[in-house]
């Protein structure tokens, strides 16, 4: 009997070196750093939260992403955080009479955003609608492809994130890794992101994406200057988002986001809700805008409108 | 303190022992686990692309496996009320088995989020103080909270149960009591936060219907009690426990009208929906009769529906009810029934058509079918380890000796041959 005993508790003992090894191997998979891994590695695992870093914490973080970045693809990064800019409170104006359909907005958005190419990750989806149903989602179909656009009978409505006051993805994410800034972009710590993909639920618009695997990004196509809160690249697993060209509007005030540049027709209009002068507040005032899915209460500052 | 320390190594003795018939059983949920982690390996190393999960359809088999456990671990609550509030014996002989089982289902629940999870290495990131936990604002946070909760609270009422009947004492009801009474609104709990998980998303009409809550628990306590009677008779049939007929029949007549009431709450959604006919409508028509062509859904809601309804009046009848033929055919309809009924049939239309009218036909890949299987492999790896110390215990087979210390442990086999099994009483 006693025998039996030390044979069954040995038994446990061999089991027990197993479970251990294999505890050590889900762990390793699980890419939390090895002892001997170099200390950027332990600092990018334990970086807290983007709005708990302190100035000194937040010029390490920046360094290391600028260093890593630099040499992944093999040229100067430069990530910045700059702060939101007093007074400044950003909306959006589209111009559905004038929208053609072209998606040059989509890959505009697409380089300077530094998205993902393989898969595709594209911040704007747009739709083509039937002008006899008006917006009717339902019958909207985003993958026509005919020789030329705009075709007979159809307009274009293209869709990205609706910045809202009230955003419904903010509210559900379960470590405030989303939030909305005092300029009224809502923004993603990629770094703090745990993938759940609550928010891409939560999202009424389809705004939110997600990177179901290591962005493929060529080094030739990076864009260099970037945002913590924006196009820097991303890293798998965790979700991404339009932040109004965050790079751009920040670092240089009133300068436009890529996808008002890159419009032909002259569609997108974007500026500071804040300042009467504004071309947005011009419109707001004079055209008839109108909100998507204004009964969900999400108080979008994405204003569609048609001005002719 | 020795003593515990002795009760403990006392059940690591157990665990390694047994029959045959165990360890074959145990070494083919480990080659099942051992399966799942590979699995699991490739998702890492290659991202979620390996799964049929997209932009459009975000939530998969996965985070359907966990609603559907989540219900799973009701069972407890349905054997802990007439057990413990209304003292009937014969179950409260059992309850234990329930708690049991809700510990190994919270489990399984843990791991389907975990594997769901695009960064799991960042899951401190939910643990207040060293992360942040967005309580009360995420749903999903209050989730984390009441889960952990739950599995603690079962894991310390099971474990207390078993280590009093060890000792040959009564539980302390100072103690003991107010665990048992807060179990039940626990339970409640579990599922009432996971339907307020998606029945707070606007965007989602499917998921945005007052009913979805209630339904949650109307069907959570058709599945894990189904589960427990089929359970009770293997236990019974293996093991040296008894549990009685009474017992299992009176579990069935708690299904029947826990059946009526989830087909009466679908059927007003249904009702509402259809009848109404707006463009909220579009998921519902999707799951029952496809939309645009696209019918992947169709098949499995039917076959849930016609389970359901069959096993609801094989369980009110009581001919059927206590005919171990029909009753057993009645348990594995429901089972089936709720599990695709409030596992992908809640999930999937929730996230079809999307929020912009795009239809994804989901599917999951063979990745996501084989880790799945992992994790229920280790479900049941945890439920036949926690049965293994816990049925000697109630059995009268591993008990503390006469010296207060050292445990006694009479079962070396555990999974018994019946005809052996026969031999043995005839012996006694």
């Amino acid at each position: 009997m006693p025998n039996e005993g030390v044979r069954a508790v040995h038994a446990h003992r061999m089991s027990r070196r197993k479970m251990m090894k294999g505890v050590a191997a889900v762990l390793g998979a699980l890419a939390i750093p090895a002892k001997e891994a170099p200390a950027s590695v332990w600092d990018a695992f334990f970086q807290k939260n983007f709005r708990e870093l302190s100035k000194e914490d937040l010029d390490k973080v920046l360094a290391r992403l600028e260093k890593e970045y630099s040499g992944r693809y093999g040229k100067a990064v430069k990530v910045r955080a700059t702060p939101p800019i007093e007074g400044v409170l950003y909306g959006y104006g589209l111009d559905l009479s004038r929208c053609i359909g072209c998606r040059r907005c989509v890959y505009g958005c697409v380089d300077e955003n530094n998205q993902s190419r393989d898969p595709q990750i594209h911040w704007i989806r747009v739709l083509q609608l039937n002008k006899e149903r008006g917006v009717d989602l339902e019958e909207a179909e985003q993958y026509y492809n005919p020789a030329k656009v705009p075709e007979k009978g159809h307009f274009y409505m293209p869709v990205q994130c609706q910045q809202c006051e009230s955003p419904p993805c903010v509210k559900v994410c379960p470590v405030q890794a989303t939030w909305k800034e005092r300029d009224g972009i809502t923004v993603v710590d990629y770094n703090w992101c745990i993938g759940c993909r609550y928010c891409m639920a939560a999202c009424p618009y389809g705004a939110r994406h997600f990177n179901w695997k290591k962005p493929g990004l060529p080094a030739a196509e990076l864009v260099t200057e970037t945002h913590y809160l924006g196009n820097r690249p991303r890293p798998v697993g965790v979700v991404e988002k339009c932040t109004f060209c965050i790079q751009r509007v920040r670092n240089t005030p009133g300068r436009y986001t890529a996808c008002v540049e890159v419009c032909p027709v002259g569609a997108r209009k974007f500026g500071n809700l804040l300042d009467p002068e504004s071309e947005i507040r011009y419109l707001i005032e004079n055209k008839r805008v109108f909100i998507l899915k204004e009964d969900l209460n999400t108080r979008p500052k994405f204003y569609y409108f048609y001005a002719t | 303190m020795r003593k515990i320390w002795e009760f403990f190594k006392g059940t690591l003795v157990l665990v390694s022992k047994g029959s045959k018939a165990y360890y074959a059983w145990m070494v083919s949920l480990l080659v099942l686990m051992a399966v799942g982690a590979a699995a699991y390996a490739y998702q890492l190393q290659n991202g979620l692309i390996v799964t049929a999960m997209r932009d459009e359809v975000s939530w998969g088999f996965y985070i359907s496996n966990f609603t559907f456990l989540v219900g799973v671990a009701a069972a407890a609550v349905l054997l802990v009320i007439p057990a413990y509030v209304y003292k009937w014996k014969p179950i409260k002989e059992i309850a234990v088995l329930g708690e049991m089982l809700a510990v190994s289902a919270m489990v399984m629940c843990l791991l389907f989020v975990t594997v769901d999870i695009g960064r799991p290495d960042r899951f401190w990131h939910l643990i207040p103080k060293f992360g942040i936990l967005n309580f009360p604002q995420s749903m999903l946070a209050w989730d984390v909270v009441v889960l952990n909760i739950y599995l603690v609270l079962n894991l310390v009422i099971a474990v207390y149960i078993c280590y009093k009947h060890y000792n040959r004492e009564e539980p302390n009801p100072n103690f003991f009591n107010p665990m048992i009474l807060f179990s039940i609104p626990a339970a409640v709990s579990i599922h009432t936060v996971t339907a307020f998980l998606y029945n707070g998303l606007a965007a989602r009409p499917f998921w945005n219907a007052s009913i979805l809550a209630p339904r949650f628990l109307a069907s959570a306590f058709c599945s894990g009690p189904a589960f427990m009677i089929i359970l009770f008779q293997v236990i019974r049939k293996y093991t040296r426990i008894d549990i009685k007929n009474e017992a299992i029949f009176k579990v069935a007549e708690l299904i029947a009208y826990s059946m009526f009431i989830n087909l009466f709450l679908l059927g007003a959604e249904v009702f509402k929906e259809f009848y109404s006919d707006t463009i909220h409508l579009a998921p519902m028509h999707y799951l029952f009769f496809g939309l645009k062509g696209h019918s992947n859904l169709v098949p499995y809601i039917w076959t849930a529906m016609i389970f359901n309804v069959t096993a609801f009046f094989l369980f009110l009848i009581p001919q059927t009810r206590e005919n171990y033929v029909t009753l057993n055919i009645g348990c594995v309809l429901i089972f089936v029934g709720v599990y695709i009924e409030k596992g992908m049939g809640l999930v999937i239309p929730g996230l079809v058509p999307d929020v912009l009218g795009e239809i994804y036909e989901y599917a999951p890949t063979g990745t996501e079918l084989l880790l799945a299987l992992g994790i229920w492999a280790t479900g049941f790896f945890i439920y036949t380890l926690l049965l293994r110390v816990a049925i000697p215990i109630l059995t009268g087979e591993f008990y503390v000796g006469d010296d207060g210390v050292k445990p006694v442990i009479v079962d070396t086999e555990f999974i018994r041959r019946v005809d052996h099994l026969a031999e043995q009483s005839y012996r006694d």
